[in-house]
Order: structure tokens, then C-alpha cells, then sequence
């Protein structure tokens, strides 16, 4: 493999456009010029590095990792999965966070004043590195759906925010995680910014009952692919001699 | 599920969302969960080069500040050497040194920060230098898809003349918009980089 190799062009109609007028927050935070194509260099084709030794043991175990009288409210749930590149090759060690709301719907940060109540043991974030074949996995309990202002009643599907690291800067991803079955996701106004109904089914991790702890805890699957290294055959490398 | 060639699509990107901070600097929004939190110091006293300040704003298309943004930076050292696998340049690292740090914007000032230290020229496609520069990655609410820019310097107008990037930039008046300001506060050089998601003086977003 040679490792300078550049990233595969990011396919724009797999992607929300900037301005989506029918989610409202996009209108005056959307750049109105065109972006500007840039051929990878070594700028783009690095990207920081994480170590286990960073994380803590909890770190993927929202369940525990902020429990201080017992166990949070809701329905216990494993989400798991693997990070593939568009080769479908795995992506191993790489950082993974993930936040979400309680069981309630409601989220413990200081600017959400939903009526809902916080979990006094939940705090609602967590974080793993994939292993040596791309695997991850954490523990949680499923989030709830809440309202927010963009029409009157417009409500938030149950989802879990992700945000992934690749091994060059311009991997990095922001996403969300949709569950199956929730009547919720194509009535919202931010599912509904993605163009490609393929790539909104992509979103929605179906239930793994086969992942499942009988008895304990039910799993979703979710796996996340980022952008695919081309190979550089025949080219010269990116940073010259 | 792959195409007839076996590749994937890429995982569609999502807004991260008011509420950011949850899960990449829970202290923001509002508690402490992890023991050891990501942050915008990338500089230890063993880092050479000049130690510098990033610091700036975001405002939106109205003019308002934008104070639930989430910034990364990601950088080579003051020998232009990224800390990377995949930068085999053979220069050394010192330790300590990633080259990676996140900041939010203060929700009451807008102001977000970064303490590190100022990168050095990295060779730049068929061996064109790039000017020192500053990698950027941009999230909030209200933006779908993060967005890339590039922070240059303001003191470095030479190299920024010939640099292979800002010299992409057609309408040579929006190059200014990737130009950090140099001061100096108490003997520290500080860099002023504000953003401007929209209107007359839109930053210069990348599609990387």
C-alpha cells in the first residue's frame, strides 16, 4: 500500500447540500459559494491518532460510566458494528464518540430546557476506538424522541449523534443513527435534507436480535463507511521525491 | 452492500446538532464524565517552534455570532512534518506532539481558542510548497455537512503569494479570507481567524 495515497472524490448527492431551507438553522449557515475542489496533499491525506490508553474503561458503557445511585431509566440496548472505507476494507483504531438524549428525550446540557426530566445517571456521552478489524461496540439505553423549533411540532426521531475519525483529515464525519421501525424519521425536517433515499436507509440500524443478551439487553446494528484511498499507481506521490 | 465494482457509499453525514458538547467536550455542556477530556491546547512546553494563540469568531449570513460551533484543527509541526502515518517525509515528531485539537465557541462571547504553535511550510502536490498553514473542520447546528477551511498567516505574504492553494482561489479578493491577523498580547503572538459562514465576506470553504 502506499500511504500518501489521496481519498476517493466525496460523492456530493450521497450528501445534504448546505442550504435546506425546510430545516431552518441551515438558512443563514450555508455557505452561498461554491466550495472549492481541492486535489488532496499531505494536508488532507493525514490525520491525527488515538491510543486506548486515552480512553477510560467505561468510556463505552453509557449505562455505567455516569451511573451515581443505579442504573439510568430506559430500555438497555448494545449498538455495534463496523467502520469500513468505500473499499469495504475495515478502518481499525480509530476514535468513535457518540452522544445522545435520555430515555426521556431530554439531553444533560446546559442550554436544553425540554420539560422532560434529566437522569441523574445518565449522562449521555461515550467513546471506543475500533479494534483490528474495524469492530466497535458500546452499551446504552435507547433515547427518546423530542420536539424542537423548526416548525411547531416538529420532533426529533430516537437517535444516537456520531462522530468518527478516519486515518486522514478529510475523513472526518459527523453523523446520526436512526432506529428501525420509528414512524418519527421521515417526518423530519433534517432526515429530510438527505436527497438519497438509499443513503437515509443507511442511517437506520436495523435490530440484531442475534446480538442481543437474551434476557438483559437488545442490539442494533450500525455500520459506518468512510471515504476509500485511491490507489496510486503510475502517479507521482503526493509530497514529490 | 457493495456495487457491481464491491465499493460502499460513504456514510451520509447529519448537523452535529446544538448539543455537540455532549459528546466532544462534555465540560462545555455542562458536566465531567471523562477522565481525560480532547482540547484546544496542542502546544506543551517541549513543542518547538513559536508558540502561538488561534483565536477568533463565526457569524452567520446575518451577521450574528455563531456561539454553538465546534472547531477542529489539525496541523504539521514548526518542521512541517504531520504526526501521521501517512506522512513519510522522515522528519522527526517530538513527543507530545499530534497536531490535532478541538474548541467550542464561548456561548456567551462567540470567541473560541487554540493554544499551538506555528506550523511550518509541508510540501505541497509536485513538490510546490505550501505556506504555513492551519487545517480546519467546522460543525454546528444548522450545517449539514461539516466544512473545510484553512487558516494562512498573515506575517508570511511571500510564501502565501506562491502558495499552490490560495492561489486556487480565482476572485484573488476572498483569498484575504483564509488570512489570520498577527498581534501580540503580553509578549505572545495571537492570531485573529474569524469565519464567515455566509454573505459578503464568506470564508473560503474547501470540498477536500
Amino acid at each position: 500500500m502506499i500511504s500518501e495515497s489521496e481519498f476517493f472524490q466525496r460523492d456530493r448527492t450521497m450528501h445534504a447540500p448546505a442550504f435546506t431551507p425546510t430545516y431552518k438553522t441551515s438558512v443563514a449557515r450555508s455557505p452561498r459559494h461554491a466550495l472549492l475542489s481541492l486535489q488532496n496533499s499531505l494536508s488532507e491525506v493525514t490525520g491525527p491518532v488515538f491510543g486506548q490508553n486515552e480512553l477510560g474503561a467505561l468510556d463505552n458503557d453509557l449505562i455505567k460510566n455516569y451511573a451515581k445511585s443505579g442504573d439510568p431509566i430506559g430500555e438497555r440496548i448494545i449498538v455495534h458494528g463496523r467502520v469500513l472505507d468505500e473499499n469495504a476494507r475495515p478502518v481499525p483504531n480509530v476514535l468513535i464518540e457518540f452522544w445522545q438524549a435520555n430515555a426521556g428525550g431530554r439531553y444533560r446540557h446546559k442550554k436544553d430546557s425540554y420539560l422532560a426530566p434529566i437522569d441523574p445517571n445518565f449522562g449521555g456521552c461515550g467513546r471506543t476506538l475500533s479494534s483490528e478489524d474495524g469492530y466497535y461496540y458500546f452499551r446504552t439505553i435507547k433515547p427518546g424522541p423530542y420536539p424542537w423549533r423548526n416548525y411547531v411540532n416538529s420532533w426529533r426521531p430516537a437517535h444516537i449523534h456520531f462522530s468518527v475519525f478516519g486515518t486522514g483529515f478529510a475523513q472526518r464525519l459527523i453523523t446520526q443513527m436512526y432506529f428501525e421501525g420509528d414512524p418519527l424519521i421521515k417526518l423530519c425536517p433534517i432526515v429530510k435534507t438527505i436527497p438519497d433515499e438509499g443513503a437515509i436507509e443507511r442511517l437506520i440500524a436495523p435490530l440484531d436480535l442475534n446480538a442481543s443478551v437474551p434476557l438483559d439487553t437488545l442490539a442494533y446494528r450500525f455500520d459506518i463507511v468512510l471515504r476509500g484511498r485511491r490507489s496510486t499507481l503510475f502517479e507521482n506521490r503526493l509530497a514529490g521525491n | 452492500m457493495t456495487d457491481k465494482l464491491g465499493y460502499l457509499k460513504e456514510t451520509t453525514s447529519q448537523t452535529a446538532g446544538p448539543y455537540v458538547h455532549i459528546g466532544l467536550a462534555p465540560k462545555q455542556a455542562g458536566f465531567d464524565i471523562f477522565e481525560n477530556d480532547f482540547g484546544n491546547i496542542l502546544a506543551g512546553p517541549e513543542t518547538k517552534g513559536e508558540h502561538i494563540r488561534l483565536e477568533g469568531k463565526v457569524y452567520d449570513g446575518t451577521g450574528s455570532l455563531v456561539r454553538d460551533v465546534l472547531l477542529e484543527i489539525w496541523q504539521a509541526n514548526a518542521s512541517g512534518a504531520y504526526n501521521s502515518p501517512h506522512d513519510r517525509q522522515g522528519k522527526a515528531i517530538e513527543p507530545g506532539f499530534r497536531g490535532w485539537g478541538r474548541a467550542c465557541s464561548d456561548f456567551e462571547t462567540g470567541t473560541y481558542a487554540f493554544e499551538t504553535i506555528k506550523p511550518g511550510v509541508v510540501m505541497g502536490r509536485n513538490s510546490r510548497p505550501m505556506a504555513p498553514h492551519i487545517n480546519v473542520w467546522i460543525v454546528a447546528r444548522g450545517i449539514n455537512i461539516g466544512l473545510n477551511t484553512r487558516v494562512y498567516f498573515s506575517d508570511e505574504a511571500e510564501l502565501n503569494a506562491n502558495d499552490p492553494v490560495l492561489n486556487l482561489i480565482e476572485l484573488v479578493s476572498r483569498r484575504k479570507t483564509l488570512i489570520a491577523k498577527r498581534n501580540t498580547d503580553k509578549g505572545k503572538a495571537v492570531y485573529t481567524f474569524d469565519i464567515h459562514l455566509q454573505g459578503d465576506n464568506e470564508t473560503v470553504f474547501f470540498d477536500i
